[in-house]
């Protein structure tokens, strides 16, 4: 049996549409964030916690956005942090550095200054020393972009 | 190249101090369009390493998404008296470094 919608139907989902798009591209994220991702953590699971990532949430200046990261670890020789990368949605490549620790590290923290093309998500991923992998985000609202100046 | 490091002069034995560096290089990108319509080379620090007591304690792998006149600051946990070394290498690949004294007692 053929079924025809109703023009009630018809309209009903045209006025959905666009609520639908609206609510999927905070899960798709760009092809090259997720390529660099995967590529770090070799597709195994992340969980979130552990990481605490440090960025202002609304920024001027894209071009020095101050960051800072810490991560949860007794940083003993059995347990420790070995590296956190940072990686961004928007840049035209999307690392932004890795932190490579040690016992002698004494703290898993590190700061410094990035930049950024626009708002968007960074994110901080970071590798035990059990191989195990924490995650942090954060969205950061940037109103002049890096890169603008060309 | 310039570079401005704050180590601690002094520190007991088991303390973490902070290591802060600040280097003087315009991180160019390679992104970026000249004023001759080209795009300007890229030339960044792709790596800073800490030693201390000739041990790595410290490295950092560098993005161009790291602003110019790079700023790192991280921590090592002071045990004996000896020498912090930073060594970071250019886009020629060429090793810059800055060295100070940690006097721990």
């Amino acid at each position: 049996m053929t079924h025809c919608p109703s023009r009630r139907t018809v309209v009903r989902l045209a006025l959905a549409a666009p609520l639908a798009l609206r609510l999927s591209p905070a899960a798709a994220t760009p092809e090259a964030f997720r390529a660099a991702l995967d590529d770090f953590t070799g597709g195994a699971p992340m969980t979130e916690g552990r990481v605490t990532l440090d960025v202002p949430l609304l920024v001027e200046n894209g071009n020095a956005v101050p960051l800072k990261v810490s991560v949860e670890s007794p940083m003993t020789a059995e347990d420790f942090v070995e590296e956190v990368a940072i990686f961004n949605e928007l840049n035209p490549r999307p690392d932004v550095i890795r932190f490579h620790f040690t016992p002698r590290s004494g703290r898993a923290a590190a700061e410094t200054r990035i930049r950024l093309n626009g708002t968007q998500n960074v994110h901080a991923v970071a590798r035990m020393s059990d191989g195990s992998l924490w995650s942090a985000v954060t969205d950061v609202i940037v109103t002049a972009p890096a890169c603008a100046e060309s | 190249m310039v570079a401005m490091v704050n180590i601690p002069e002094t520190a007991a034995p088991g303390d973490i101090v902070e290591v802060k560096i600040l280097i003087s290089h315009p991180m160019e990108t390679g992104f970026r369009t000249g004023a001759d319509g080209n795009l300007v080379p890229r030339d960044i620090i792709h790596e800073l390493r800490c030693l201390y007591a000739g041990e790595e304690v410290f490295r950092a792998e560098i993005f161009p998404a790291i602003a110019a006149n790079p700023f790192l600051g991280f921590f090592l946990r002071a045990t004996e008296t000896a020498e912090v070394e930073l060594l970071w290498t250019d886009e020629a690949g060429q090793e810059h470094s800055e060295r100070r004294t940690l006097t721990v007692g």
